[in-house]
């Protein structure tokens, strides 16, 4: 993607394009390791989803029903942070692939 | 109605205030501008002002309401001195740098170690990187007229820059002098509507303010940032113009005092101009060819006006109410020297500071500089390039 000059960037730093980081594929920082969900000891108490830094904890229909791996980086937080006895989140091993800046 | 009021410093920039009723005021008081906050509070308590007036817990904080206020859209201005000048430090950058046109009212004064409450500009030549353009004013009606340009100036579309105007503390902000306030309607008429660009509050254009920038962005967006305090010059000329024509006081980037034949010169700001005046006028009746050259605009620095006023001049002396301690001078020194490097004919140049911690500045001490740089010109011979007025040595 090119690059704009700064006489192109809006004054004072603003992101007029509120929302775009949808285009940042922070999944391409994982290494190593990744989220797996078990879905028959989850609770449903959303603590997963309220804890991920990244927005990458899926719900459907009102449920968490695992992680888009677009944008998920494997950071474990939401591993940690899940309550339940047998926990519904373990984090796994996941083979690293060397991925070239910008393709996903 | 206008009219003539006897005011100090710190009630002068509340009247502006008052007037100009900006949407936020945030501010939280220190010595010695704490009557500039506690007076557009009583306004505020007496339904004079519309303003949103926060009073937060400390001067970091009032920058970051400012900082908030502004980028919801609003007109804002805040007040201080010294310390809480430099407890809002990252804030001022922050400030500059998402181009916020804040209006910061500073009562310059000394910073601490060892403690002083008086007035000098350490606090604010600090600050002089920040990207915050800096007006300086010699007496109450200046930074009454300087405070409702810097309004205007920060505000316009090419500049969109903080603005801070420096008074100094005691010496003005506590010295009452008639001031003429003018009519109400016409200091907002001349302020004119805020134009918000890219208002938070406006919820049908989603932006984000303050986002991360890595190696990629950060030295474009600064390059910008830059852009804004350098169009200001054109912007400040005719603000100064035009509030003239309206009120009938003119203001450049400086003041020249009898400087048209002069063969030495003094440079000082603030209000220690006012006694350079009276110290010109016993010199130039003892038949000394000697003016008076008084900054206004420091940032912006006005280097090539200000190097086209002194090169002719045999000797100059630049005095500076701060230190840079360990720089090759001290803070305007530096400056207008820098400025007449390329002159093929220029001045002489040695720098006094004085009047730190507020120490005295009288016509003695003006009279010891001129013989000084009498001496200079005669003989074409700096001795001491650096020196201190006033100072016990
Ligand atoms: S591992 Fe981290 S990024 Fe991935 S889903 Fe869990 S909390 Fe979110
Ligand atoms: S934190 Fe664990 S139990 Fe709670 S919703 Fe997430 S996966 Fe289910």
């Amino acid at each position: 993607m090119k690059k704009e000059t700064w006489t192109e960037l809006a004054i004072g730093a603003l992101n007029l394009q509120a929302g775009n980081s949808v285009s940042n594929l922070t999944g391409t920082w994982r290494s190593g390791r990744k989220p797996e969900f078990i879905e028959d000891n989850c609770i449903q108490c959303f603590f997963c989803w309220l804890y991920c830094p990244h927005f990458a904890v899926r719900v459907e229909e009102g449920k968490v029903t695992g992680f888009n791996y677009d944008y998920c980086t494997g950071c474990g937080l939401c591993a940690e942070e899940c309550p339940t006895k047998e926990k519904a989140i373990v984090m796994v091993k996941e083979e690293t692939k060397i991925i070239e800046e910008g393709k996903k | 109605m206008k009219a003539v009021k006897i005011l100090n410093g710190n009630q002068t920039i509340a009247e502006a205030a008052r007037q100009i009723n900006p949407d936020v005021v945030a501010a939280y008081p220190i010595t010695p501008s704490t009557a500039i906050v506690e007076t557009i509070a009583q306004f505020k308590a007496d339904g004079m002002i519309s303003s949103e007036f926060v009073c937060p817990e400390s001067e970091h904080s009032a920058m970051s309401v400012c900082i908030g206020a502004a980028a919801a859209g609003g007109r804002v201005m805040t007040a201080t001195s010294s310390q809480g000048l430099a407890l809002m430090w990252e804030m001022l950058y922050i400030a500059a740098g998402l181009r916020l046109p804040v209006v910061a009212a500073i009562v310059n004064r000394a910073l601490s170690a060892p403690i002083n409450i008086h007035g000098d500009h350490s606090d604010t030549m600090g600050a002089r990187d920040s990207g915050w353009i800096q007006i300086y004013s010699e007496n109450c009606q200046e930074a009454y007229d300087n405070f409702i340009q810097a309004f205007r100036i920060g505000e316009h579309l090419d500049v969109r820059t903080p603005v801070l105007v420096g008074l100094d503390g005691f010496i003005i902000s506590h010295s009452a002098e008639p001031v003429l306030i003018e009519d109400d309607r016409e200091v907002r008429s001349f302020i004119g509507e805020f134009k918000p660009v890219f208002p938070l509050l406006d919820t049908s254009r989603k932006i984000t303010v303050g986002p991360i920038d890595f190696t990629d962005y950060y030295f474009e967006h600064k390059r910008s940032q830059i852009e804004g305090i350098e169009n200001s010059p054109r912007v400040i000329e005719e603000v100064g113009r035009e509030y003239g024509q309206k009120f009938g006081r003119f203001y450049g980037f400086f003041e020249e005092y009898r400087m048209d034949d002069a063969e030495t010169a003094i440079v000082v700001m603030s209000s220690a101009a006012g006694t350079g005046k009276d110290a010109i006028d016993e010199l130039r009746s003892e038949g000394l060819r000697i003016g008076l050259l008084k900054p206004r605009v420091f940032r912006p620095f006005p280097h090539e006006k200000i190097a086209e006023a002194l090169k002719k001049i045999k000797a100059v002396a630049v005095l500076d109410r701060a230190s840079s301690p360990g720089a090759f001078g001290a803070p305007l020194f530096t400056e207008i020297r820098s400025a007449l490097y390329d002159y093929g004919q220029r001045p002489k140049i040695v720098n006094y500071v004085y009047g730190l911690g507020g120490r005295d500045i009288n016509v003695e001490h003006f009279k010891e500089v001129a013989a000084k740089l009498q001496k200079i010109a005669e003989t074409g011979k700096v001795e001491e390039m650096l020196g201190y007025l006033n100072l016990r040595e």
